[in-house]
């Protein structure tokens, strides 16, 4: 195996998945238990209950079904079994997961109530769930590879070295075509100027402008006198941040130096544009961010720490790496890499990036992160606005 | 050597403490990432892991510095040594 090949998954469409989920997703809220209660009959089948789902329209329903659709479609899911309330929407919901060619089948509990609809879709979950057991993994290469990243409870440390050290990641993953991304259109505010600068070209940097300008209208639309302990957070000021413009350096360090991003995606917008760096318009918190990452198909994660987020994600493995020495000694056991020696002077930036590298491609080997272990699986879609 | 705090550009106002219990009058040693300069700065105020000192006398109503760029306007004077934080700088923003 060479330096940037690990063993995946290739999935009907072609897409590389780095894990082998059964996911049982529910259309929307009221259909949670039925979900739940197939996960338990059918061991190593995975829930993923979510608030939503009812009574949306608009631009806000056609986000909750691309963020649905997606999720099932990413390449770390096998196969899916949905469950909503009526057939009308939940057909919906299987018919766009359908198009990757997985398996997937929906249930209705209309007419049928929950016992028989989790009694039908726990013998076809069993079915999907053996037969994706006997996928195995195959060499892919780092063209195969869909990086993700977000920051959070982000401190200082964040900007002088675990943000960097993702940078130095994307700066020698992106010759070699992995398709990677970073979004928190909020979490840019003062440095919006230098991120449009990173456009590959000057149309993309009006788009990203355009997005950016739309999200500081429903600030100005919501906020009170300031954003005073949201952004900065509480946690981020406890950190040593003081100002979003200084939050905002920090966390456009995720991209490195080098590195153009090609696209501007809508939330859980797949890339579509081949191999390279997007920017995702995205909610700055970190569950609602990675959930929708996740739902563009991106398959792992990278995520950066200071005060110590200790977010997951339900389908996409999510790696923690902090800078902070007290939050790698006292929360240890939620950071998969610690490159607080950058501070020490004892390890380079380039040192930590090849670390970053080797951790992400034991991880895409199926190493379990921190977060997979202490069962973080927040899935939490955006919602847009009330619903009807 | 050790260092005590980091400074990510020569034009900065202010370093980060990347050691934890900065007490005042402790010396210290910091290291400027852009040039791989070092210098020294004792200081005046307990400084806590992460928090900034400033490098020098910073007026009310200057720009504070960080990266190269503007992160905020000092709300009162800062002398060199001091810490840095939600006490004497805001945001320009919002």
């Amino acid at each position: 195996m060479g330096r940037y090949e690990f063993f995946g998954y290739r999935r009907e469409n072609g897409r590389v998945g780095i894990r082998n989920h059964v996911i049982i997703l529910p259309l929307d809220d009221i259909s949670n238990a039925a979900c739940e209660a197939v996960a338990n009959n059918i061991k190593g089948t995975m829930a993923i209950p979510h608030p939503y789902g009812r009574l949306q329209f608009g631009e806000d329903l056609d986000l909750h079904f691309r963020t649905l659709i997606g999720t099932g479609s990413n390449p770390n899911v096998a196969a899916c079994i949905v469950i909503g309330i009526e057939p009308g929407w939940t057909a919906r919901v299987v018919e766009g997961i359908a198009k990757t060619g997985k398996l997937v089948e929906g249930f209705a509990i209309e007419r049928r109530g929950d016992i028989q609809t989790i009694a039908d879709a726990s013998r076809r979950a069993q079915q999907f769930l053996q037969a994706s057991s006997e996928k195995r993994r195959e060499l892919c290469s780092i063209e195969d590879l869909f990086v993700s990243t977000k920051c959070g409870e982000s401190d200082t440390t964040s900007g002088l070295a675990s943000c960097p050290t993702v940078g130095n990641l994307i700066d020698k993953l992106d010759p070699l075509k992995a398709t990677t991304c970073f979004g928190e259109t909020s979490e840019l505010t003062g440095a919006e100027a230098a991120c449009a600068a990173r456009a590959a070209t000057p149309e993309v940097g009006e788009r990203f402008m355009q997005v950016f300008n739309a999200y500081q209208e429903v600030i100005e639309a919501h906020k009170t006198s300031d954003l005073s302990e949201s952004q900065p957070t509480k946690g981020n000021i406890e950190g040593g941040l003081t100002t979003i413009e200084e939050k905002a350096f920090g966390n456009l360090q995720k991209i490195g130096r080098k590195a153009k991003y090609i696209d501007v995606l809508k939330p859980a917008e797949a890339p579509a544009k081949g191999p390279g760096l997007y920017y995702m318009d995205t909610s700055s918190a970190a569950a609602e961010c990675v959930t929708l990452q996740a739902a563009a198909g991106f398959v792992v994660h990278l995520f950066p720490t200071g005060q110590g987020n200790i977010i997951g994600n339900p389908i996409e493995p999510v790696i923690k790496l902090t800078a902070n020495p007290r939050t790698a000694r006292t929360m240890s056991e939620h950071i998969d890499l610690d490159v607080s020696g950058i501070l020490r002077r004892e390890m380079t930036l380039d040192e930590a990036g090849d670390r970053l590298i080797d951790m992400t491609l034991r991880v895409c080997n199926g190493r379990v992160t921190c977060a997979e272990a202490l069962g973080h699986r927040e899935f939490v879609p955006t919602k847009l606005y009330q619903s009807a | 050597m050790a260092t005590d705090f980091i400074v990510h550009d020569k034009a900065d106002s202010v370093g980060v403490v990347v050691v934890e219990d900065v007490q005042p009058g402790r010396d210290l040693t910091g290291w400027i990432l852009e040039t791989d300069e070092t210098i020294s700065l004792k200081a005046l105020d307990p400084v806590p892991l992460g928090h900034k000192i400033a490098l020098g006398d910073i007026k009310k109503g200057d720009t504070v510095m960080k990266y190269g760029y503007d992160e905020g306007r000092a709300v009162q004077d800062i002398g060199t040594g001091r810490h840095v934080h939600v006490h004497n700088l805001k945001t320009k923003r919002w």
